[in-house]
């Protein structure tokens, strides 16, 4: 656990730029904070505190009422499959019950290994997609079991170090929301 | 017909980039508009007929009158791209293929507004429009788009990205004000309304995404144009998101007042194989479903009124007979539950007693009494809470009880839910 770096700190003084309020700055601050040690720690929020003029506690408030902060540590893959209506008339259901039979583990729960967590999320915005599944900043949408299997088989095999980025199997550029209208 | 406006440039290879998009007519609005006094622009705006796309549908040129004209103070826009309402997702689609089309908007209502500075509010989980919407600023910057004197007019903007971080109160206005303030996102007593005390206390006008991508067509082309499509208190086009069970999902540009029966069949390529539709929700989560039968009508703000239910934000949930009708209700209610901020006691309890009751039908058949007493916190719920997150929580289970009421008793005399135990999950 660490205090933000140089780096970080000058990013969230730029971004407080941008702004006629410093304050406007705290939620980007906070992914900067997320992105450096993969969650939000005690001590990043001590340090934004510091860099936007507001107090400890009231950093912490705001980090826990948004649900893209993690506090406490996750798996390094966070599998996040939307459980809302459209993706639920479509089989997110399915999806849910493959995940936890193969992972082993429950929603919202980290398997013993650290790779993956996972997640029921609610609308990704996704829904002409369904069933959808965030996994990093990827959209899988149209996602099968056989994907979801494909996609877990080449994240968990490979050593943690050759797979900085997620897999591209869907890119979601190739496919937008509900592909194409006529 | 279909994709008349803000559709218009999507097969165009590549129009997210600056060069493509003005080779294509991008832009050409900024000379007209931006020479235009402010008065005229929201005149223009008015006549057209324009609603708001973002849910509640107030007339755009309207809420741009409400901006005060003798303040010191700075004004401000701020485009609502948070789409968390559950069936919507064309502003996704708007905003990676053609974001230009959204700044040249946005330039244009920050004249007819008086704003020099404009953020654009996205959700956080889509980082695919934050980065490429981010690069078209980019691009608009270093080519004099934006910044001072756009393009010799005089006029300054300065707009920003502004990421969100997953919170669907925080598409209410008045809750993205506060996030956007670096709060929790919670939402403000209304009055002040936020075109008079909005982000910093200062004049602030909030709009979606699909309303302000309208804008420059309406400058380039009139407002008589724009009403050639829809009718007279729906005009123009509509993008239509339609998914669940049909098809073809996606998203659908069409004429306001397109039969909404076309959509599902023609566009969506009708309910999926083998099976016949049941009901649908027609304008996101937050509006009334409408079984079949009540289904043959416009597609536009007052047919849809009629029937009973809302155009909103135009996420088309398409249901077959295979639906169960207390597990719908049991998902939205499950959504809103997860989404309350907390600030209201309505609205915070409610949705988690709803909750309870829907998920105790679901899943081991609960009591009789049960149906009457989920309409009994539903009245204590509507119109009584802090903001319309409460309020519209309830739509699933009062127009599910209405027009499915047998269903929620067979929950009640199985024991719960014969599909759901059927299907393992
Ligand atoms: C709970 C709640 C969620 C909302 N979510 C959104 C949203 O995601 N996007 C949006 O544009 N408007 C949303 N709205 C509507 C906005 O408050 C506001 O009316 C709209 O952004 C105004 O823009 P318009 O006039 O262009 O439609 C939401 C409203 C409520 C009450
Ligand atoms: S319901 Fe799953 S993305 Fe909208």
């Amino acid at each position: 656990m660490a205090h933000l770096t140089a780096e970080s700190r000058q990013r969230i003084n730029d971004i407080a730029a941008r702004y006629p309020e410093k304050r406007s700055a705290l939620l980007p601050a906070l992914y900067v904070a997320q992105e450096q040690d993969g969650i939000v720690t005690d001590e990043a929020i001590i340090d934004i505190a510091e860099l936007l003029e507001a107090t400890p506690a009231y950093v912490k408030g705001v980090a826990s009422f948004y649900t893209m902060y993690y506090r406490y540590s996750v798996g390094k893959y966070i599998l996040q499959v939307c459980g809302t209506l459209s993706c639920e008339l479509c089989g997110s259901g399915q999806l849910v019950n493959h995940l936890e039979e193969r992972l082993g583990i429950k929603e919202g729960e980290t398997t013993p290994d650290g790779r993956f967590t996972f997640e029921t999320v609610e609308c990704l915005g996704a829904c002409g997609g369904a069933p959808v599944m965030l996994l990093g900043d990827k959209y899988y949408e149209k996602l099968t079991i056989k994907q979801l299997d494909a996609i877990i088989d080449d994240l968990r095999f490979k050593p943690a170090s050759d797979h900085p980025e997620p897999p591209q199997l869907v890119p979601f550029e190739d496919k937008p929301a509900g592909a194409k209208s006529t | 017909m279909a994709n008349e406006i803000v559709f218009s440039r999507n097969h165009i290879d590549n129009v997210k980039d600056l060069d493509v998009y003005v080779g294509n007519g991008g832009y050409s609005s900024l000379q007209k508009g931006l020479t235009m006094a402010p008065d005229e622009l929201i005149e223009l705006v008015k006549a057209s007929g324009l609603r708001g796309r973002g849910g509640a549908g107030f007339p755009t040129g309207m809420k741009w009158s409400f901006v005060p004209k003798d303040t010191s103070k700075p004004h401000y826009l701020v485009c609502n791209a948070d789409e968390s309402e559950p069936g919507t997702f064309k502003d996704r689609q708007l905003m990676e293929v053609n974001p230009h089309q959204l700044l040249e908007g946005m330039i244009l209502a920050c004249h007819a507004i008086g704003a020099k500075t404009g953020f654009i509010y996205i959700r956080g989980e889509f980082v695919g429009p934050i980065q490429i919407v981010s690069r078209a600023i980019e691009q608009a910057y270093a080519r004099g788009y934006l910044g001072k004197n756009i393009q010799g007019t005089g006029v300054d903007v300065d707009l920003a990205v502004h990421p969100g971080a997953g919170a669907y109160i925080w598409g209410e206005e008045s809750a993205l004000l506060n996030s956007l303030e670096g709060q929790r996102g919670l939402p403000r007593l209304k009055p002040p309304f936020p075109a008079v005390s909005g982000l910093y206390a200062s004049p602030t006008i909030i709009n979606n995404v699909e309303t302000l991508a309208n804008i420059s067509h309406i400058v380039n082309n009139g407002a008589d144009w724009f009403k050639q499509w829809g009718t007279e208190r729906s005009a123009g086009t509509k993008v239509v998101s339609i998914s669940g069970h049909v098809n073809r999902p996606g998203n659908y540009e069409v004429p306001l007042a397109t039969p909404m029966m076309t959509l599902i069949n023609e566009f969506a390529g009708g309910v999926r194989d083998g099976h016949k539709l049941k009901a649908v929700i027609p304008g996101g989560s937050s509006v009334p479903i409408l079984p079949a039968e009540k289904c043959d009508i416009n597609y536009d703000y007052e047919s849809i009124q009629a029937a009973g239910s809302m155009l909103g934000s135009a996420g088309m949930i398409v249901m077959d007979e295979t639906t169960c009708m207390v597990g719908v209700a049991r998902n939205l209610v499950h959504f809103y539950r997860h989404e309350s901020c907390g600030k209201c006691t309505p609205c915070r309890e409610g949705t988690d007693w709803m909750f309870k009751i829907l998920n105790e039908l679901e899943l081991t058949g609960g009591q009789m009494d049960d149906i009457d007493l989920l309409l009994d916190i539903t009245d204590n719920m509507d119109g009584k809470c802090f903001c319309p997150l409460g309020d519209t929580s309830i739509m699933s289970v009062v127009s599910g009880i209405e027009h499915w009421r047998h269903e929620f008793e067979e929950h009640v005399r199985n024991g719960g839910c014969q599909q759901r135990a059927q299907n393992g999950h």
